[in-house]
């Protein structure tokens, strides 16, 4: 990159340089830390610590992991405490640029250019919402249309009403948590309107946010049309069919001045991708091994930005074992064997993380299913042979799946692939 | 009279449906819990049904305007807009401590309404 002139350039180097200061990077900036890596440096672009932490004002936080169900801001700033404490050089309203192939990062802020020589790299960039571009919803461009999350952050942060009378388009848990969150406002929220048979969020958020409040879920609606000339006036929603293709004649008009969008999460990668990194189609993300390690050595990935997670403690437990990771730079280019097993997803299965095997041994596999359904089994296989056989009581695509696996070292030395399904009992 | 209800359990992401049978002030469970936690959390929504309330607070001066609050246990269903009407009434100070109440006795119930989030002084 070429430098503007007049620009400070400031050179630093670090043992563990962690992108992204939410609660992964936090987690595995502490963990690295405490993993024996001498100079962390933590860098986020926000004037804050936490991520999407602080707009998540809801509880629900940290009850897997603690037993007390926290507020999202509790939650962060149990972690920002800890990672006070241990000496880690935070640096806040610093947005990084890019990285390249020796790790030498190039960070921006108030005081100059950065250009920060890392031994290892944690990506935790967490993720942005889809928009109305990525389902191409037709219509007018009027006022009025935000992401769930924007307008969570205009209500929660920034005391910012979005509207008086709204629509939702899609039903995770964004969206829901929002119904509720502008109903209490004192708007009047005329719908979640969701293109599955099922909600797609918790069920738990299906009553707490929407039953609880008389607020009509349309399953198997989806909105054709955004009218209104400077703001929003109405938009046209319809049935679909088992194809999700719109059956004409059933479409109904509501008038709304908002529209919200909860359409999912898009892990944050374009510094992986400009650098090379391997990218899995399905999660969004890197494409990692059983350390979190990336296909570019010595860059690690945890967080949203590496797969979408449900809850935060699952994440700021993977999250963790990325930093110690990285901490202990466990790249499998310094071993002299080069054995590699793929995990792929079969049967019912969406996806699976990590996508890459290394090293024989205990490995922590997190998959999603295709579809909700009741009692169901795992398998594990390897060529023909079953490594793993577990029952499952429920598979729900809104709740990801972990299950721990033993790979012995002749399998990964006989075979190449692995395959993860889910079948009936 | 008896009344059958499906009661949806939220204390877990699973989100067991529960079937049960209502007979006056008596429940009984006919299925569809996974654990025992949802046996305890059915009862209390056939009699009882309360939900944690979060919510903000305005603040006066302060780096945010505003300051994430929750209150100090579930509250009863039917006095959620109450206390939500009482709450929207409310400014504080900056400085704001994670913890620090900001509503006791809210809407006369014994529930205090309870800072999630710390809000420093504004700097300029
Ligand atoms: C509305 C909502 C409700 C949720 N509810 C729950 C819940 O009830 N329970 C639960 O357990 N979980 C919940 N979650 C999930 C949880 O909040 C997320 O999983 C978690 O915050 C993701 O953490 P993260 O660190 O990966 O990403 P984030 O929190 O998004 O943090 C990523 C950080 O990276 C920074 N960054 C990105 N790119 C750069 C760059 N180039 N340079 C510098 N900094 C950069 C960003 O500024 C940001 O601070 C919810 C999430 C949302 C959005
Ligand atoms: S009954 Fe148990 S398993 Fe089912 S939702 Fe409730 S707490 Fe979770």
């Amino acid at each position: 990159m070429v430098e503007p002139e007049g620009i400070k350039v400031i050179d630093h180097s670090a043992d563990v340089v962690v992108i992204g200061g939410g609660p992964a990077g936090l987690a595995a900036a502490i963990s690295a830390k405490e993993s024996g890596a001498e100079h962390v440096v933590l860098l986020d672009r926000n004037s804050w610590l936490g991520g999407i932490l602080p707009q998540c004002i809801h509880d629900g936080f940290g009850v897997e992991e603690t037993g007390t169900s926290m507020t999202g801001p509790e939650y962060a700033e149990k972690y920002i405490e800890m990672a006070e404490k241990q000496d880690i050089d935070i640096m806040k309203e610093t947005m990084v640029l890019q990285f390249d192939k020796r790790r030498e990062i190039t960070a921006v802020n108030k005081n100059g250019l950065h250009k920060i020589k890392a031994s290892a790299i944690v990506l935790a960039m967490g993720c942005r919402e889809k928009t109305r571009w990525n389902v191409m919803i037709p219509g007018d461009r009027p006022s009025g249309i935000y992401t769930a999350g924007v307008a969570q952050a205009f209500i929660n942060l920034y005391n910012i009403m979005p509207g008086k009378n709204v629509i939702i388009l899609g039903s995770g848990d964004v969206g829901l948590i929002m119904a509720r969150r502008l109903k209490f406002e004192g708007a009047n929220v005329l719908g979640v309107v969701e293109i599955l048979p099922y909600a797609s969020g918790l069920p738990r958020n299906v009553v707490q946010c929407l039953e609880d409040y008389d607020i009509p879920l349309f399953l198997n609606h989806t909105v054709t049309c955004i009218n209104g000339k400077e703001r929003v006036e109405q938009v046209i929603i319809a049935q679909v069919d088992k194809k999700m293709n719109v059956i004409s004649g059933t479409e109904k008009k509501i008038e709304c001045d908002t529209f919200l969008l909860s359409l999912g999460l898009i892990p944050e990668n374009e510094l992986a991708n400009n650098v090379g990194i391997e990218i899995d189609s399905i999660t969004g993300g890197p494409t990692v091994n059983q350390y979190f390690e990336t296909t570019l050595s010595g860059v690690f990935a945890c967080g949203n930005c590496l797969q979408v997670y449900d809850t935060v403690d699952v994440l700021a437990t993977d999250a963790k074992n990325a930093g110690k990771s990285a901490a202990k730079n466990l790249t499998i280019q310094k071993k002299d064997k080069k054995i590699i097993t793929k995990v792929a997803p079969g049967r019912g299965v969406r996806y699976v993380v990590p996508q890459i095997i290394s090293e024989p041994g205990k490995v922590h596999l997190t998959l999603r299913a295709e579809k909700p359904r009741e009692s169901s089994v795992l398998h594990v296989i390897a060529d023909d042979k079953e490594l793993l056989k577990k029952r499952l009581l429920w598979a729900n695509p809104a709740n990801m799946i972990g299950v721990d696996i033993d790979i012995p070292l002749e399998v990964m030395t006989t075979t190449q692939n692995l395959e993860v399904m889910l079948g009936d009992c | 009279m008896i009344v059958e209800r499906n009661i949806t359990c939220i204390v877990c992401p699973i989100g067991c449906k529960i079937l049960v049978r209502i007979d006056g002030t008596q429940l009984e469970i006919v299925e569809g819990n996974k654990c025992k936690r949802g046996i305890e959390y059915a009862k209390n929504e056939a009699f009882d049904p309360r939900r944690m309330l979060t919510t903000s607070v305005l603040v006066n001066g302060g780096e945010w305007p505003l300051v994430s609050v929750k209150s100090s246990k579930p509250v009863p269903k039917e006095k959620l807009f109450p206390i939500l009407k009482e709450i929207k009434r409310t400014a504080v100070n900056a400085p704001v401590k994670s913890g620090q109440t900001i509503i006791k006795n809210v809407a006369n119930t014994d529930i205090s309404i309870v800072a999630t989030k710390t809000v420093k002084n504004n700097k300029i």
